[in-house]
C-alpha cells in the first residue's frame, strides 16, 4: 500500500456566490496516477488546482477545509507557495511553452530556484527532457525556439518543464485534449512511466485515457465527488449509479 | 431550392464582382496617395532644408554680429529633453501600467486611471504647457529652464507610455502568466523574465510614439523652457538643465513664424527630421539586442 501523499478533507471552494466543490474528502496516494474524470463544470480541474493553490490568482476565490501535503497545511499562514509549486508541479490544458528557446524553456524553473551554474543547468536540461520522452527529437536544436515545435513536442516541452524543478507531484489539466492521438499515445506513455517517481494528478475528458493509465479514479458531479476507488472497480463495479450512468456514456 | 443557392453553375464560371473591383482600386489609390505623400513631404523638407545645413549651422550658436546662424544648442537641448525625459518616463510609465494591469486588484479603479490616460492624452499639449508653467515654473521655483520643460513633457507623454505599455502587456497570454506561477515563480520574477520581454515591442513603439510627442513640442516648450537659445551651452549638464534654452521645433517655430526665416527654417526641419529618424533606429536597434538575449 502507497503512502498518502495529499488528502483533502471537507474541501469547500466558491466562485463568489457560487459553489465549485462541496466538501470533497480524498486521498491521493504516491507514485500513483489518479484521474480526475467527470462532465464540465463539475469541478475536477477546480479540484486540481487548489491543490498547488493555482486558484489563489483568482479574484473572490474562498475555500475552506483542509488541503495537507506530507502532512502539511498547504493553506497553512506560512506557507510559501512558490516552494509549494516547486513540489506540486502543473501541466496545463493547452500547451504553454515560453517564447524563447527549449533550452531557456527547461531552465526556467530551476534558474528561477537559485541553479546558476551552466554545467548542472545542462544537466537539468538533459535529463528532463529525457524524462520527459522529448530529448532525442529535439538534442539538436535546444537554442531553436520552443514555439517552433509541434503542439505534442511542446506538451511533452512542457511536462519536461515541470520536472526540471524536481517536483514530488504532478498535476495535469487534461494534457492531451489538444492534441493528436499519436502524441497522445506518447503522453500516457509517459505519465505510466512517470509514475514511478513521481505522484500524479491528471483530470481528463476521456474516459478510456483514465482507464488506460489510472490507477485511482474519482468521479466528480456538480462539485462533490461522488466516488473515488481503484479505476478497476470505478469501471468495472462502480457503486454508484451515477457513476455508471456517467462511464457507460448515459450522460456527459 | 434558392435560385441563388442552385447548383447549376459551374466552379469554372466565374461571377464578375464590379464592386470589388472598385474597392480594390481605391484601396490601391489610396495608399498610393499616402505613400506619394511621405515621400513628397520628405523631399521637399530635403531639398529645401539641406541647402541651409552647413557644418557651421550645426555646429555654433547664432551669432549676431557675423550674421551667421547656428543651431548647436537646440539640438543638444532636444537631445536632452528627450533622452531625460524618457528616462524619468518610462520607468514610471512602464511600472505604472504593470502595476495596472498585473498587480491592481480593484477593477473600479484601473477604469478610473484608464480613463484618466486616455483623456489626458488627448489633451492639447498647451494646456500641460499652462500647467507646467504654474506647477513646476512658478511653484517649485525651477524658473523657465529645461528641467521644467523635461518634467513638463514627462507628463505629456507618460499617458502614452502606459497606455502603450498596457496593450502590450495586455496581449501576453494568460497561459504564460500560468505555466511560470505554476512553476513557483513569485510574481515579479515572472514578470522580469516573461512579461517584460514579451512585451517589449510594444513599450519600444511607445518610446518612439514619446520621442515623436516631444519633438514636436513647441507651444508648451516656448512656454516653461524659454525661448530661441542664443549661446553655446555652458557649464555642466546640471547647469545647462537649470537654464532656459530651445528645442529645435521652438527655434524652427521662431525662426519661421516670428523673424520670416523661411531658409533656417527648413534647414531646422530638415536635421529634425534627421534626428527623429535615426532615434527611432537606433531605438529598434537597442530592442533588438535586448530581445536577443
Amino acid at each position: 500500500m502507497s503512502e498518502i501523499k495529499i488528502y483533502t478533507k471537507n474541501l469547500d471552494l466558491y466562485y463568489g456566490e457560487v459553489q465549485a466543490l462541496k466538501s470533497v474528502s480524498m486521498d491521493i496516494l504516491e507514485n500513483n496516477v489518479t484521474a480526475l474524470i467527470g462532465p464540465s463544470g463539475c469541478g475536477k480541474s477546480t479540484y486540481l488546482k487548489t491543490l498547488n493553490r493555482m486558484n489563489d490568482t483568482i479574484a473572490r476565490v474562498k475555500i475552506t477545509g483542509d488541503v495537507f501535503l506530507d502532512g502539511e497545511d498547504v493553506y497553512g499562514k506560512s506557507v510559501d507557495v512558490t516552494i509549494l509549486r516547486k513540489k506540486v508541479g502543473m501541466v496545463f490544458q493547452s500547451p504553454n511553452p515560453f517564447p524563447m528557446s527549449i533550452y531557456d524553456n527547461i531552465a526556467y524553473g530551476p534558474r528561477m530556484h537559485g541553479v546558476k551554474k551552466r554545467i548542472v543547468l545542462d544537466e537539468i536540461v538533459e535529463k528532463s527532457l529525457k524524462d520527459a520522452a522529448i530529448w532525442g527529437e529535439v538534442k539538436d536544436r535546444l537554442k531553436k525556439p520552443a514555439l517552433s515545435l509541434s503542439g505534442g513536442q511542446q506538451q511533452r516541452l512542457c511536462i519536461a518543464r515541470a520536472l526540471a524543478t524536481q517536483p514530488e507531484v504532478l498535476l495535469m489539466d487534461e494534457p492531451t485534449s489538444a492534441l493528436d492521438p499519436i502524441s497522445t499515445t506518447k503522453i500516457e506513455e509517459l505519465v505510466s512511466e512517470l509514475k514511478k517517481k513521481y505522484s500524479i494528478v491528471i483530470v481528463t475528458h476521456n474516459m478510456q485515457q483514465a482507464a488506460r493509465i489510472s490507477d485511482y479514479t474519482a468521479f466528480f458531479l456538480l462539485g462533490e465527488l461522488i466516488e473515488n476507488n481503484k479505476t478497476e472497480i470505478i469501471f468495472s463495479s462502480p457503486k454508484d449509479t451515477r457513476t455508471e450512468d456517467y462511464i457507460t456514456g448515459r450522460f456527459g | 431550392m434558392v435560385e441563388s443557392l442552385s447548383n447549376n453553375r459551374k466552379i469554372t464560371d466565374r461571377k464578375k464582382r464590379p464592386f470589388e473591383k472598385l474597392c480594390y482600386f481605391f484601396i490601391y489609390l489610396l495608399s498610393a496617395c499616402v505613400l506619394a505623400l511621405v515621400v513628397y513631404f520628405i523631399s521637399v523638407i530635403l531639398i529645401k532644408g539641406l541647402p541651409a545645413v552647413t557644418w557651421s549651422f550645426l555646429s555654433t550658436a547664432p551669432n549676431p554680429i557675423k550674421q551667421t546662424i547656428g543651431i548647436f544648442p537646440s539640438i543638444i537641448n532636444t537631445l536632452y529633453i528627450i533622452l531625460f525625459t524618457l528616462v524619468i518616463c518610462v520607468p514610471i510609465g512602464v511600472g505604472g501600467a504593470i502595476y495596472l494591469n498585473e498587480y491592481a486588484k480593484s477593477k473600479r479603479f484601473v477604469r478610473v486611471i484608464e480613463f484618466a490616460t486616455e483623456t489626458l492624452a488627448g489633451i492639447p499639449s498647451i494646456l500641460y504647457g499652462v500647467f507646467g508653467y504654474v506647477v513646476f515654473c512658478v511653484l517649485f521655483n525651477l524658473k523657465v529652464s529645461l528641467i521644467a520643460g523635461i518634467l513638463t513633457l514627462t507628463i505629456t507623454v507618460l499617458p502614452i507610455m502606459i497606455r502603450t505599455t498596457q496593450e502590450a502587456l495586455k496581449a501576453v497570454p494568460k497561459s504564460y502568466r500560468e505555466g511560470a506561477l505554476g512553476m513557483g515563480s513569485t510574481k515579479w520574477y515572472m514578470v522580469g523574465t516573461i512579461l517584460l520581454p514579451s512585451s517589449l515591442k510594444g513599450i519600444l513603439t511607445g518610446i518612439i510614439l514619446s520621442i515623436g510627442r516631444m519633438v514636436s513640442e513647441s507651444a508648451a516648450l516656448l512656454l516653461v523652457a524659454g525661448g530661441l537659445s542664443q549661446y553655446m551651452p555652458r557649464g555642466n549638464v546640471v547647469e545647462q538643465l537649470s537654464g532656459s534654452g530651445s528645442s529645435l521645433s521652438v527655434a524652427l517655430y521662431t525662426y519661421a513664424y516670428s523673424r520670416g526665416d523661411n531658409e533656417t527654417a527648413f534647414g531646422i526641419a530638415a536635421v529634425l527630421m534627421i534626428i527623429v529618424i535615426l532615434l527611432n533606429l537606433l531605438t529598434r536597434f537597442i530592442a533588438g539586442r535586448l530581445n536577443r538575449k
